[in-house]
């Protein structure tokens, strides 16, 4: 744990507090929120008794008992309408799909229905659901446990997407997105539950407690939903990620004594475009990273928004690392992945002139 | 034998070739109908099982017909309902006035005053009959074609004709397709347009209202043709798994736009005989008689609110005009069919079953189809006065932004401010924001 120790700034609140990881910070919103509001109600595969597969509903249904916390038949569509019923009703289900590769099914009851009963009803049903679900890769997953499907959703009109990178913004966008009243969906990157990830996949793993976005207060607070968060300060380029690519990210330009300004998007949906532009026209440069698919990527809207807007300031080519456009390999997980070499590479381009 | 079977042996097999099966109706354009193969049984012959039953016991339930009404106009057997003459008279007159409703609006379309509408002649009975049957707070989730659940609800026919022409009248602002209603307030969920979406979220609604031991059930309709979404999948699953207080109807109206019933599986089951592989209970009930559509549903919302699970109810019934105004089914279907349908017509059963009583007459019958379409004429005029479809009179431009999300975001900010900027440069000088 040295290399992370050396890693990590000091923690800025709570240092002498508590440190729990990201896994253990969403069991905290999801258990704040079913303390705070009988309305909310937990379900997927998995999540009742077991306390689901990734441990993140641990001791909720003991706590809560089984008509707030329960398992649900292995199905996505279903899953997601009873939501879209449960909403109409007056609840504020928070379901989980157990991988995001598998929320396809439920797609059209996402899609269709509760993105757009607010405007189909002007108003008279909504869908405040909050839709968790485990996506990325980086964990030998294969191509059914490892994508990162969010450009589907925020192509979506009525769909709020919400990606966190640590545990302390794990918390407190999970409790804001429980209390929004649209349809959220909140991708947990996975590779990150356990530990930030810088990228090199063969150095030891890392672990949260070293990590300053560790220190999450106890209790109930929130982060608002459409606010960025700056990494690092910086004036040579802004680097906008989210998710695990944050880290690998924040990393690389650290390993390169590269001065980025790194934004943490959080939320996709509604995006905090004003943070983009005030940095961008800053540095004049600009990379996107993300782990997903390259082509119709959510790198795409932002380098299109950045170019749009920014485009006077822009000193370089807007730049994007992202995954490739295949489906995601098994054992060249690490071929496939935006790491470090793709965005050095990135870096020395946008950065040559 | 060692090799095992090989379907590349091409020339010389002695395996007989495999051949699709591709369901056809059994009636065409021009064809003569004859609807002897189509087993109605007999009224009264079905048993009524305690509510409480376990779904194993309606095996006859869910291959037969529950039906009351017989050919002599009386109520027959055990699922009689007993409804009192006045209760029978306000059924019929939603009926009615659900009938002069889909007159005037299917010919308001042809006016050009709206896009699109969609009759339910003939299947009155399995909305307005069901939707009696229930408590008016029992939450319901329609399909396109249950315009009577409002009738009988008693929502105002204004906000249904304002909602059609999408004027500046309608509470859904014109964002939705004509029919696709929406009221809170008569515990009726908006319509999606998408099939069968709405049956697992009335589940889902049910398991809300168990969760939170309130005494209001679920009900959802849904066509015989849409049965075959993965959405009915799930419904049916959920409900039988959380034992649901919920009430899944299937219209059966034999036809979905030009698909027989047999491309939803009707050749080799019922829909009703689909619950009892769930461990739902099942009934498959005459839609077209209004008593025996009131008897069940009212023996499946007695189940539901008694904790003892889900119902599925098969709704037999046919669609008498075109699946919508967009629709014509002389190019499918023989125009026999309607004329030649063993069970009637819904409102003249429930008709002839009133005067058989001695508490109704044709005069009567006469008067009050009068003033069934007088008090739709009037309203259409009224709806009138806010608009017709592309006639100017709807709601300001802004509103096209309004409840994508609760609040406005500064991309839609941008874009409503975009929209408004092409509006005057179109008509400069407009007040229309």
């Amino acid at each position: 744990m040295s290399l992370a120790q050396t890693d990590c700034k000091p923690a800025a609140t709570g240092a002498q507090g508590r440190r729990i990881n990201m896994i253990e910070a969403i069991n905290e919103a999801l258990e704040i929120m079913l303390a705070r509001d009988p309305d909310v109600i937990v379900m997927g595969e998995d999540v009742g008794y077991f306390g689901g597969v990734f441990r993140c509903t641990a001791g909720l249904q003991e706590k809560f008992g089984k008509s707030r916390v329960f398992d649900t038949p292995i199905s996505e569509c279903g899953i997601v309408a009873v939501a879209v019923g449960m909403g109409a009703y007056g609840l504020r289900p928070v379901p989980e799909i157990q991988f995001a590769d598998y929320i396809y099914p439920g797609l059209d009851q996402l899609i269709s229905e509760a993105a757009r009963l607010r405007y189909r009803s002007a108003g008279e049903f909504i869908a405040p659901m909050t839709v968790r679900s485990p996506f990325g890769g980086g964990i030998f997953g294969g191509q059914t446990h490892s994508q990162s499907p969010e450009a589907i959703f925020t192509h979506v009109a009525g769909l709020k997407t919400v990606i966190p990178a640590t545990p302390h913004d794990a918390k407190g966008l999970l409790i804001a997105a429980i209390e929004d009243n649209d349809p959220v969906i909140f991708f947990e990157p996975k590779r990150i539950y356990n530990g930030p990830f810088n990228g090199y996949y063969d150095r030891p793993a890392q672990a949260w407690k070293n990590h300053p976005d560790s220190a999450v207060p106890e209790g109930y607070y929130k982060i608002p939903l459409g606010q960025a968060r700056k990494v690092t300060e910086g004036e040579a380029l802004t680097v906008l990620a989210y998710g695990t690519m944050v880290h690998v990210a924040e990393a690389v330009c650290r390993e390169k004594s590269v001065d980025a300004e790194i934004l943490d998007l959080r939320t996709l949906v509604p995006l905090d475009i004003a943070a983009i532009e005030a940095s961008v026209e800053k540095t004049g440069r600009c990379l996107i990273v993300h782990e997903a698919t390259r082509t119709s990527g959510f790198g795409a809207e932002l380098s299109a928004l950045v170019t749009e807007r920014c485009f006077y300031h822009l000193e370089a080519p807007v730049e994007r690392v992202t995954g490739f456009d295949t489906p995601y390999p098994h054992s060249l997980e690490w071929a496939y992945f935006p790491g470090p070499v793709r965005i050095g590479e990135a870096l020395d381009k946008i950065l040559q002139d | 034998m060692a090799e095992g079977p090989n379907s590349a042996r091409g020339t010389g097999s002695n395996k007989p070739g495999l051949s699709l099966h591709v369901p056809e109706p059994k009636f065409r354009p021009g064809d003569a109908v004859d609807f002897g193969h189509v087993d109605i049984g007999a009224p009264g012959q079905l048993s009524r099982p305690d509510e409480t039953c376990h779904p194993r016991e309606l095996h006859e339930h869910a291959y037969g017909l529950v039906r009351v009404l017989g050919d002599d106009d009386r109520a027959h057997g055990p699922w009689d309902p007993k409804l009192d003459a006045d209760t029978l008279r306000t059924m019929l007159a939603n009926m009615a006035l659900t009938r002069a409703f889909d007159e005037r609006m299917f010919r308001g379309q042809r006016q050009g005053k709206t896009s699109f509408y969609m009759k339910c002649t003939g299947e009155e009975a399995t909305s307005i009959s069901a939707a009696m049957a229930l408590a008016a707070d029992d939450m319901v989730f329609p399909s396109y074609r249950q315009q009577g659940i409002l009738i009988a609800r008693g929502y105002p026919l204004i906000e249904m004709i304002n909602q059609i022409y999408s004027n500046k009248g309608d509470k859904l602002k014109g964002r939705q397709l004509p029919i696709m209603y929406s009221s809170r307030e008569k515990s009726f969920f908006t319509i999606s347009g998408n099939l069968a979406t709405q049956t697992p979220q009335a589940v889902g609604w049910a398991m809300a209202s168990a969760i939170r031991g309130d005494s209001r059930i679920a009900a959802t309709w849904v066509g015989e043709g849409s049965t075959a979404e993965g959405d009915f999948h799930s419904a049916c699953t959920f409900a039988t798994v959380y034992n649901a207080p919920v009430i899944l109807n299937v219209v059966n109206n034999q036809w979905a736009i030009s698909s027989f019933s047999g491309f939803a599986g009707s050749e080799r089951t019922t829909f009703a005989a689909r619950a009892l592989g769930y461990g739902l209970a099942g009934l498959r009930v005459d839609g077209n008689d209004a008593l025996a559509c009131y008897a069940a549903e009212r023996w499946a919302a007695n189940r539901a609110r008694a904790n003892a699970g889900p119902t599925l109810i098969e709704f037999f019934t046919y669609r008498a005009e075109g699946h919508s105004t967009s629709d014509d089914p002389s190019g499918y279907r023989s125009a026999q069919e309607r004329s030649e349908w063993p069970l009637g017509d819904p409102v003249n059963r429930l008709k002839n079953h009133l005067i058989a009583l001695g508490e109704w007459d044709e005069d009567r019958q006469a008067e009050m189809d009068r003033e069934a379409a007088e008090r739709v004429r009037a309203t259409t005029k009224e709806a009138e006065a806010n608009g017709i479809l592309g006639h100017g009179l709807h709601h300001p431009f802004r509103t096209m932004f309004e409840d994508v999300f609760e609040e406005l975001p500064w991309h839609l900010k941008e874009q409503a401010e975009q929209a408004i900027k092409e509006r005057q440069i179109k008509w400069p000088g407009s007040l229309d924001q």
